[in-house]
């Protein structure tokens, strides 16, 4: 099975180089061969597990509490202007 | 000194025999003598280290509460949060990444007086089997170093194993605590999902991820679940199930527990070496009392697939988060916002996170979810319902953790599905979400070889009992590499 390597990629706003493309591109197709091997199970009456352990919604006191330290967030920042995380231009014009 | 367990160094400490200083200072000794070999850590945090030291002199002096852990210097994998000190994933995306807060699991260790010598090597983001995946370097198999440590936790399970650090900590999602665990020959516990918290862990895949210790033996392992274990209001899907005192569960005895062996790991892909120590070890436990069966779930030459459809999804959406613009790299090449994302994935990811983002988000996309993602959650339904099922005939399962013992480095790193394959005993256990432990049960050419015990929802307890049994009644825990 091929995939849209470009695509995909696109979704996952994944750069990639021309030979990672061409790599991926048999790797994923061997790995989604695998994969393909579940479609011979009927699973028509199987619900789906999406955590093995069951849960409920998890709740708790609406109380405030101390947030983490700001000024330590805030050093990892990549470029920091005026206490706030500066990004390349979005809008044009 | 680093030859010996936390238990028996404990004794050392509160009868004054050492300090915790000396302790310190003789593991930094040793790792100036072994890492440059093995390469284990990728950061030491020595200063740090000796203050925790004599801060828990004075707790042991004092007679302040110390615990089993006062005093242990013990290392951590490099996924886990630890304040002001580089927690890097070993990836180049998180190179320089200084968290401002500490994992729950540090927390609770640091509580418990433990010393922290640093941070451990890991494939990167936790995806691997080889610590091969490190944008760093490789780290060595202590026993033979032409060989891989496994993976993820490779580096906490090799330093356990070149006694550069008396205990570790590890993350298990697919068997990254228990496959290097086997490889290094070492203990290793996978506990049940929920049962510690995993605030402060790089989420990889959230529905599986669990923390877990690395140790030389099974009561070391106990002491480290004592300290971690438990509920905790900052990870939603932690536990509120009660924690005992896993070490009282340490009892020389094994009679009538009924133990099933998995006829589907003990087939034509286990190497032949590994299959007959696991069957010794059945018989082993069987001269002790229990009780030998054998076991089918049939649904479980599934798990790879269904394993490298869910894990990769839920990975694809947690690594969303690195693109440049809160913490970690960011690419200098970028003329908008969109080519900055691009180019500071590409320059931040290695192959193996890129192939996965890859696969995930492919899986997850319009017209592919049903066929792919849906049904591999449904195949993990048939997985847990086979566990079940087995559970109501056994009270433990047993299988090798490792189909082979370690590889060759390089060996598998040029294919990645014959590197997923190599965790077939361990997947299946992550999907189910149970508890399991790797302890050492054999040695091939050099080698340790794992056995893999696998017990119900919060059956910690009897699985450590058992592998304690067994290891009380061998000497593979007794043997170690030589550097």
């Amino acid at each position: 099975m091929r995939i849209d390597v470009d695509h995909v990629a696109r979704l996952a706003r994944l750069g990639l180089t021309e030979a990672e493309k061409k790599l991926f591109a048999d790797q994923l197709a061997a790995i989604l061969d695998l994969a393909a091997s579940l479609q011979k199970l009927d699973t028509e009456t199987v619900p789906p597990t999406a955590h093995a352990i069951p849960m409920k919604n998890v709740l708790r006191e609406d109380k405030a509490s101390p947030c983490t330290d700001v000024e330590a967030i805030m050093a990892n920042g990549p470029v920091i202007e005026d206490h706030m995380f500066k990004v390349p231009r979005i809008i044009e014009g | 000194m680093h030859t010996k367990t936390a238990h028996e160094l404990h004794e050392l400490l509160v009868n004054k025999k050492i300090s915790s200083v000396e302790l310190t200072t003789a593991l930094y000794d040793r790792i100036a003598g072994t890492d440059d070999k093995i390469k284990g850590y990728v950061t030491l945090t020595r200063d740090e280290a000796l203050k925790q030291a004599q801060a828990a002199d004075e707790r042991l002096t004092t007679g302040a509460n110390p615990t089993p852990l006062t005093g242990i210097p013990i290392a951590i994998k490099d996924n886990f949060c630890t304040r002001g000190i580089k927690t890097t994933c070993s990836s180049k995306m998180l190179e320089n990444y200084l968290p401002p807060y500490d994992a729950t699991v540090v927390t609770k260790l640091k509580e418990a007086g433990a010393v922290i010598l640093g941070k451990t090597n890991m494939d990167e983001f936790a995806m691997g089997s080889s610590c091969e995946n490190s944008a760093f370097f490789p780290t060595r198999n202590p026993w033979n170093r032409e060989c891989v440590p496994g993976g993820s936790s490779g580096g906490s399970a090799a330093v356990v194993a070149a006694r550069s650090a008396v205990m570790a900590t590890g993350s298990d999602t697919g068997g990254s605590i228990r496959q290097p665990a086997a490889f290094c020959g070492v203990v290793g516990l996978k506990p049940t999902y929920g049962r510690v918290s995993r605030y402060g862990l790089v989420a990889f895949a959230s529905s599986l991820d669990q923390i877990g210790p690395l140790t030389k033996d099974v009561t070391d392992t106990a002491l480290m679940l004592n300290v971690i274990a438990g509920h905790d209001d900052r990870d939603a899907t932690s536990i509120e199930h009660p924690v005992p005192d896993y070490r009282s569960a340490l009892k020389n005895d094994v009679k009538k527990v009924r133990v099933g062996l998995i006829r589907e790991l003990l087939g034509s892909g286990i190497e032949p070496t590994v299959k007959a120590a696991v069957k010794g070890a059945a018989d082993q436990l069987a001269a002790l009392g229990a009780e030998i069966v054998e076991v089918s779930l049939p649904s479980f030459e599934h798990a790879i697939a269904t394993y490298y459809l869910i894990a990769p999804a839920e990975a694809s959406s947690n690594l969303a988060r690195y693109d440049g613009v809160k913490f970690g790299h960011r690419s200098q090449e970028h003329r908008d916002l969109i080519s900055m994302y691009y180019n500071t994935r590409r320059e931040g990811f290695g192959a193996e996170v890129k192939r996965r983002i890859m696969l995930g988000t492919y899986a997850l996309s319009a017209g592919y979810y049903d066929a792919f993602y849906l049904k591999a959650l449904k195949v993990r339904t048939l997985i847990k319902r086979d566990f079940d099922q087995a559970f109501e005939r056994c009270d433990l399962l047993a299988s090798p953790t490792t189909p082979t013992v370690a590889f060759k480095l390089g060996a598998k790193s040029a294919d990645p599905v014959a590197m997923y394959l190599s965790d077939i005993a361990t997947i299946p256990v992550n999907l189910a979400g149970l508890p399991a432990l790797s302890l050492p049960c054999g040695n091939s050419s050099g080698l340790p070889i794992g056995l893999q015990l696998i017990g119900p929802a919060f059956a910690e307890e009897l699985i450590l009992r058992v592998a304690y049994t067994y290891e009380q009644n061998t000497a593979w825990h007794q043997t170690s590499a030589v550097i």
